[in-house]
Order: C-alpha cells, then sequence, then structure tokens
C-alpha cells in the first residue's frame, strides 16, 4: 500500500478540564473512504477541526504524504491538499455557483477569471459526476445542490483529501444514493475521503475502514464495515449493547387531532391541499414522504405558525378558531419543531430560558406579569435530571448543548405538561444511536399514557418501527394511509413517487 | 503567532471587567491627543477627575449631566435587548422637552404640572419611537435608518416652533417661553443644581433592571431580541413585543427631556440636549445593556464631559476632546465585546 495521504498522529485536544481528543492515530490512503464514527460528542468534529487547521492541538502531528506539516488555519489546510465540507454550509447565497467557487482565489491583479473557473468547473463536473448549474444563485438550490457545491468548491481548490461531516444529515434519502456515488467515484480516482456519521448503513454501506471514537479515544477501528454488523459497530460506539425499544400493542382511543380539508397559500416550499388526517389517543401516525412534498406546510399548520387557507383542526374535540401557538398550546397541543436551534431553542440566552419559553405566560411561571425564577430554576433542574441532560446546569447558554441534549430539552419541556397531542418533525435527525433510542422511547412511553402523536419523518425504518399508521405524503396531498401492518419500506417507496395511491 | 478561537463559554466576571478594559484603552489613546495639545497627560486627566468627581459640588454637577443619559441609556438598552435598533433617542428626548415645555407653562399647582410634565413626555418620546418601530412592524423598514432620521425630523420642527408661534418677542432670541416657577423641580441640596429628576433617573435604573430580569415582558423582549423565530413558535406575539419595547424606550428618552426642562433649563432651546440620545447609545454598549450597568457609564461620560471643560480652561486642550472619548470608548467597547465570543491563542511554531 502507498504512504497515507493523511497521517493524524497522537492527536490530544482539551477544552479546559474536557479532553475533547486524546492520543487519536488515523490515516488515509489515497482512494480509501474512511468512516470516522462517535456518537456525538465523541470528538469527531474536534478531531476533524484540528485536522482543518480549526484548532491548535495540546499534543500530537499531522503528517501529509509522509511530510509533518503544521496547520494553522484553513488556507494552511487547503494548501495542504485538505479539503472539508461542514454540517453548516460556508456559502454566499446571493452569488452564483461560479461566483461562490472564485470567491478568494482572485488573482495577483484583483482580477477574477470567470473563463478559467467555468472551464475547471467543467473538467471536475466530468471528472466525478457532480453536476451544477453555474449562473444559478446559491439561495435558488437545494440544500443537496449546496452540499454538491461545497464537494465542488473543495475540489476546485485543489483538495485531495475531503472530510465530510455528517454530510448524509441534511440530505433526502434520494439525494444521499447520487452523493455515495460521487464520493465512490472520487475515491476511484485517487482521493481519500473522511466520512463523518453516526448511521451505521450508511458508513457499512460506503466505507472501506473505520476508527470509532469514544469519549474522546480510539474505542475500536473496524477494517471491513461491509460484513460487520451494525450492532457490533453500535457497542464500540456506545461501549454497550443497543437493543431496539419495543412497542406495546395498544387499542387507540378517540380521535385528539383532525385535521378536515386543509389547504394553505403558497408558501416556503409546498402548500397543503385538501389535506384531513386523525390520530387517536393512544395512536401514532407516521408522515412519510419525500422532503418538500408539504410536510414543512403541515407541521407549521398543526403547530400554529401557519394559518390554513381553509379547512378545519380540532383538538380533544375542540375546534381550532385562530391557529396562534399559545391558543394550541391552551388546547393541549405538545410540539417539538424540525430545526431545533433557530425554532426550538434561545441558543445564546440560559438553558432554563428556553425550558419555560411556551409556558412563561402561565401560573407555572409567573404571576401577574412578574416572573417566578425559583419556580423556573426547579423546574428546568428537575427536567434535567428527569431526561439526563448533559450540561453544567440549568443556567448555562443553550447553544452549548449538543444535538442529542437539545433534542431531549424540547421534549422535556413539552412531555411535562402532558400534551394530548405531540406533533414531531424530523425527531431523531443527526442524533447518536443512544440518543435516538432514548427519543423513539419516551415517545412509545407517551403513546402507551394515551397520548397521540403525529411523527412527520425521512427515515422510514424508523416510521415503521414506531408507528400504527402511516400517511404518506405526495405534492402537498395525502397520497394514502397505511396501517404499519400492512406497511414495508419498498411500498411506502411507491407511493411517496405517487405511483400508488390508498384512500 | 496569535489566534482567535471561539469561546465555549464567557465567564461572568467579564461583564465588569470589558467595560474597564475599553474605558482604560480609551484614556491610554486619548492621552496622545492631549500630548499633542502640548498639555501633561497626568495633569490634563487630573483636572479633569477633580473637576468632575473632586468635591461634592462637582459631583452634584456630574450627576446632573448624568441623568438624562442615564434615561437615554436605559431607552437604548431595552431596545437593544430587543433588537429593535432605536438610534432615535435623540429625537425622543427633544420631543419630551417640547411637550413638557407645553404643560409647564400652564399655570397650575406644582405637583401636578411636574406629574403631567413626566407623562407627557414620555407619551411624546414614545409616539415618536412608534414610528419606526410600526414602519418595521408592518411594513419591514430598517429602523436604524428611520429612527435615526426621525431625529432630524424632530429637531427641525423644534427649531420651526422656536423660531416661530415660541419664538422670544422681547429679546428675538430662539428660545420657549420658560415654564412656570411653580413647575421647575425641587432642588434637593441647596446651592447645587442637583435636582428632583436626577434621583428619578437613578431609581428608574434599577426598575428597568427589574423589568427586563423579573417581569414576563422582560422575558418576552429577551427572548424575541435573541431568537424571534424561537420566541414566535413559543406563543410570544413578537410584533406586539417590538411595539411594548418601542413604547417603553421612547418613553424612558422622553424622560431625558423632561428632566432637562424641568430641573435644568426650564425651557427648551436648540442646544437644549449635547447629543444626549447618541450618547446613550455609548452608555447602554459599555453597560452591556444591562440597566445597572447604565448607571456608572453615564456617570463615566458625564464625568468625562464636565471634567473636560475644566480640562480645557486649565492646560489649554480643547473640550472638544470629551467628544473623541466618548468615540472611542464606544469603539474599545464594541472590540472587547469580541473577547465575550473568542479568546486569544498563542500558536508557537512547532519546534
Amino acid at each position: 500500500m502507498s504512504a497515507p495521504l493523511i497521517e493524524m498522529r497522537g492527536i490530544t485536544k482539551s477544552f479546559g478540564a474536557v479532553k475533547a481528543n486524546e492520543a487519536v492515530d488515523l490515516s488515509v490512503a489515497p482512494g480509501e473512504i474512511l468512516g470516522l464514527l462517535g456518537e456525538n460528542g465523541a470528538g469527531k468534529t474536534t478531531l476533524m477541526n484540528v485536522l482543518f487547521g480549526a484548532y491548535a492541538p495540546d499534543a500530537g502531528e499531522i503528517l501529509v504524504e509522509g511530510r509533518p506539516v503544521a496547520i494553522h488555519n484553513s488556507a494552511d489546510a487547503l494548501a495542504a491538499g485538505i479539503g472539508m465540507v461542514h454540517q453548516h454550509f460556508h456559502l454566499a447565497p446571493r452569488l452564483t455557483v461560479l461566483e461562490n467557487l472564485l470567491i478568494g482565489i482572485a488573482g495577483k491583479s484583483g482580477r477574477i477569471d470567470r473563463a478559467r473557473g467555468l472551464a475547471r468547473l467543467d473538467e471536475i463536473s466530468r471528472q466525478y459526476g457532480l453536476s451544477l448549474d453555474p449562473n444559478l444563485p446559491v439561495s435558488a438550490l437545494s440544500v443537496g445542490e449546496q452540499q454538491r457545491l461545497e464537494i465542488i468548491k473543495a475540489l476546485f481548490r485543489g483538495a485531495r483529501l475531503l472530510i465530510l461531516d455528517e454530510p448524509t444529515a441534511v440530505l433526502a434519502p434520494s439525494e444521499v444514493d447520487g452523493l455515495f456515488a460521487a464520493l465512490r467515484s472520487m475515491a476511484a480516482q485517487g482521493l481519500g475521503i473522511i466520512f463523518i456519521s453516526h448511521k451505521l448503513n450508511e458508513v457499512r454501506a460506503l466505507t472501506h475502514r473505520c476508527v470509532v471514537l469514544r469519549h474522546g479515544k480510539v474505542a475500536g477501528r473496524v477494517d471491513d464495515p461491509a460484513s460487520t454488523t451494525s450492532a457490533e459497530m453500535a457497542k464500540l460506539m456506545c461501549g454497550h449493547e443497543i437493543v431496539p425499544p419495543v412497542k406495546q400493542s395498544s387499542t387507540p382511543g378517540a380521535s385528539v387531532l383532525t385535521l378536515d380539508r386543509i389547504s394553505t397559500s403558497a408558501h416556503a416550499g409546498t402548500p397543503l391541499r385538501d389535506v384531513s388526517l386523525f390520530v387517536r389517543a393512544g395512536e401514532i401516525l407516521g408522515i412519510a414522504g419525500v422532503s418538500g412534498n408539504g410536510q414543512r406546510a403541515l407541521a407549521d399548520v398543526i403547530s400554529g405558525m401557519l394559518p390554513p387557507k381553509a379547512g378545519a383542526m380540532t383538538i380533544a374535540g375542540k375546534a381550532v378558531a385562530q391557529f396562534s401557538p399559545r391558543e394550541l398550546q391552551t388546547l393541549g397541543l405538545g410540539r417539538i419543531p424540525e430545526d431545533r436551534m433557530t425554532t426550538g431553542l434561545v441558543t445564546n440566552l440560559p438553558l432554563a430560558d428556553s425550558m419555560v419559553l411556551p409556558r412563561i405566560g402561565t401560573e407555572v411561571f409567573s404571576r401577574k406579569g412578574l416572573l417566578n425564577p425559583a419556580a423556573i430554576r426547579a423546574f428546568a433542574e428537575q427536567q434535567i435530571k428527569a431526561y439526563d441532560i448533559r450540561c453544567p446546569g440549568p443556567m448555562v447558554r443553550a447553544g452549548a448543548l449538543s444535538g442529542g441534549n437539545l433534542q431531549k430539552v424540547l421534549l422535556a419541556r413539552e412531555l411535562a405538561f402532558d400534551p394530548k397531542v405531540l406533533i414531531v418533525s424530523q425527531p431523531t435527525r443527526g442524533l447518536d444511536i443512544g440518543a435516538a433510542r432514548f427519543i423513539q422511547e419516551k415517545f412509545l412511553a407517551m403513546r402507551a399514557k394515551g397520548c397521540g402523536i403525529i411523527v412527520i419523518g425521512e427515515d422510514l425504518e424508523e416510521l415503521l418501527m414506531l408507528s400504527d399508521r402511516i400517511a404518506v405524503m405526495y405534492e402537498g396531498r395525502i397520497a394514502g394511509t397505511l396501517p404499519s401492518a400492512d406497511a414495508t419500506v419498498a411500498r411506502l417507496g411507491l407511493m411517496m413517487t405517487g405511483a400508488e395511491g390508498h384512500a | 503567532m496569535f489566534r482567535l478561537e471561539a469561546r465555549t463559554s464567557t465567564p461572568a466576571w467579564f461583564n465588569l471587567a470589558l467595560p474597564l478594559v475599553a474605558i482604560a484603552a480609551t484614556l491610554i489613546l486619548c492621552s496622545g491627543l492631549i500630548a499633542i495639545a502640548g498639555a501633561g497627560v497626568v495633569e490634563a486627566y487630573g483636572v479633569m477627575l477633580s473637576a468632575s468627581l473632586g468635591d461634592s459640588y462637582a459631583i452634584t454637577e456630574t450627576l446632573v449631566r448624568a441623568a438624562p443619559m442615564i434615561f437615554t441609556g436605559l431607552a437604548v438598552a431595552i431596545a437593544f435587548r430587543a433588537k429593535f435598533w432605536n438610534i432615535g433617542a435623540e429625537g425622543q428626548l427633544l420631543a419630551g422637552a417640547v411637550a413638557s415645555c407645553f404643560v409647564g407653562a400652564i399655570p397650575m399647582p406644582g405637583y401636578l404640572a411636574m406629574l403631567l410634565m413626566a407623562l407627557v413626555g414620555a407619551a411624546a418620546g414614545a409616539l415618536v419611537a412608534l414610528v419606526p418601530a410600526t414602519l418595521r412592524v408592518k411594513f419591514k423598514v430598517d429602523d436604524v435608518v428611520s429612527s435615526l432620521l426621525l431625529n432630524s425630523v424632530i429637531y427641525y420642527a423644534l427649531m420651526a416652533l422656536i423660531e416661530g408661534p415660541w419664538k422670544d418677542t422681547f429679546s428675538g432670541y430662539p428660545i420657549s417661553p420658560p415654564i412656570e416657577d411653580s413647575a421647575n423641580f425641587p432642588v434637593l441640596v441647596e446651592g447645587t443644581r442637583l435636582h428632583l429628576g436626577v434621583v428619578v433617573a437613578l431609581i428608574a435604573a434599577p426598575l428597568c433592571w427589574f423589568l427586563i430580569a423579573r417581569t414576563t415582558l422582560g422575558f418576552r423582549i429577551r427572548v424575541t431580541g435573541e431568537n424571534p423565530e424561537a420566541a414566535r413558535y413559543g406563543g410570544i406575539n413578537v410584533q406586539r413585543v417590538l411595539l411594548s419595547t418601542a413604547l417603553l424606550s421612547g418613553a424612558l428618552a422622553g424622560l431625558a427631556g423632561v428632566g432637562e426642562v424641568g430641573g435644568v433649563h426650564f425651557q427648551v432651546m436648540s442646544d437644549i440636549s449635547p447629543g444626549y440620545g447618541y450618547s446613550g447609545i455609548v452608555v447602554a454598549m459599555l453597560a452591556r445593556l444591562n440597566p445597572l450597568g447604565v448607571l456608572p457609564a453615564a456617570i463615566f461620560l458625564a464625568a468625562v464631559m464636565t471634567g473636560a471643560e475644566a480640562m480645557s480652561r486649565a492646560t489649554g486642550v480643547p473640550a472638544f476632546l470629551s467628544d473623541v472619548i466618548q468615540g472611542t470608548a464606544l469603539l474599545a467597547m464594541l472590540v472587547a465585546l469580541l473577547f465575550t465570543a473568542y479568546r486569544i491563542r498563542r500558536v508557537g511554531a512547532p519546534a
């Protein structure tokens, strides 16, 4: 085997008392796709930020093609041939694809050579099968296309090693296949790739070798991911066996939420057209569909962010009049938004504030316009304990928590008030197995207590595991509803393309 | 080599340390100007200090100056907490001054006149602040621009008043008729200008702190400012919060004008405010938008202003130095704020 493209030796990085990375060794050969696995907070992102120059390691060295290099910033990393695609894209939305590629690489004269840029883009497109219209503004691109642009940008700047930080977290299942094809083609042409993920089936399908991190240290290495079971890898990640939650059989009660011919006007994404559905007490209704088929509008209507143009909604038998978040909450609706950081929490304020936000005006947390700081604090402390939310305390900035803990915060703040209905979007997106299991078990426990739950998701296996019935959305309508006993991934997949309808 | 690295948390003592560091940096930077003006740096700052805080009379003068900046500082701090970018405290102050002068000129018992002056002045400031807030809520008009430009509108409206209907027919000066003597705010310490309004300003700061930290409205203001989307999702009527904030902020700035009319000038003239509304922005930033911090920040700026005049007389350094110190303090504070989010880390070249 040839010399490794990149080698990290004995990397250690601490933040205060926390050792985010401890003596980590890792190498990638040309043409190799390396999986980097670990739960949230295991140190994957820190390690890659060290490689990309965002953090200086406390100890250890980095070798590029056998030679030690000092990487102090992203420019050094790019010069060493290392490119990174972050979870959050770094693109200028008003500029075009080509202009984004040319940012920061204007010639010495200050002139921007568009023609050469175009030629280079064309070359990369053909070489790796990554095409994009160079004249489209970034704001017009889908999330998957923006990611493609980030990959092209790295290659454009001469990256020979590409780091992708949880690239599939933002993609629809159909887009994942395209990404994988492109990554395989890049590896086949001699590039090295580090693929960070905690989706084990993806790692098994794509990578040649894996490094598993746990608590900042290498917990294990997998030399043949394709023939290693997910359970074995999960055990390496978590340090213990992971058992799937068990769904008890239950008899659903009366309907707790009904939508009757709800339509919305044009809105960011696909509007709803004549959507009728219901959820009964003690029942989980899954909403499947290719992303962008009206799921966003459905979640917004039910959670009070988007009043419908036509149609009626009832919660526990009572008609909804204003469709405001506050009214819905009073009627007994619990809500967990798709975007935890922007819609759910106030990242710059203390965690306790986010926990009490939806009910700050109620007698529990305030009286006659005056806050009850003791009650707020006690509530937050109680929930932190009950949900095992890992944080220094209720007064810490909410943004300092990891994704899994943030989701627990949102869950805690709703479930504490025993909602009759719960609407959740993408509940386990971006979470590691341990955190995802925790969330799923909570849903099943709520179901057993008689709560009706709507889960909007893209992970079909999760929907099949949780739901009693699954409705499929297609172009803003409900294309059909199946009892989950009759549903299979294949059948749902067919319905998601609009090919099969079931009333 | 040094570089900035993102912080995960900000230590609490930073809130105190950063303004002090910013002020120290300001005084060091400005000492260069004093040297250029041909005076001794230590001597000049010494005169400033003794003239502003050196004896009890100097302290009362500094407090009288600080009062309007406490009000405008509170106005800006509360507005900025909600991310309502109120740059219009100057205009709101002037509106409060004009309105209270109207009321103060009407003969009535003194205590009633003072109460009405405060109410009407606050209402006038609130109404002015409501304009940019409404434009933003209804039409998405940028509030920085609209609130700033409104300052000129109010200023020239005031000029039209004192050059026109209010003009002193006897002397021909562009000044308003004085308010009734009975409406003059009582002086608290014989032989000084320390008036009732100063005490109200000193009490207003802890009240505003209580409002922000301990009331549901304050909670809604904080949440709306930090993340309006999460606020709306959490059931907060974001538009109503912005409008309430504007009313509150404008009322506080209006009270600054009331204090100047009732306690200092007893009438309205074109230079009734030497930019107290703009100084309020500096005060609020130095205070890190904390209403309690507004007190020391406003007193600091007031001390610089009163001290600069004495320094100018004693050393010949132009009194404009006080404006330079104010501006530099704002810039220094903005730079210092960087360290709440980042730390400096030394990156040595590996051996």
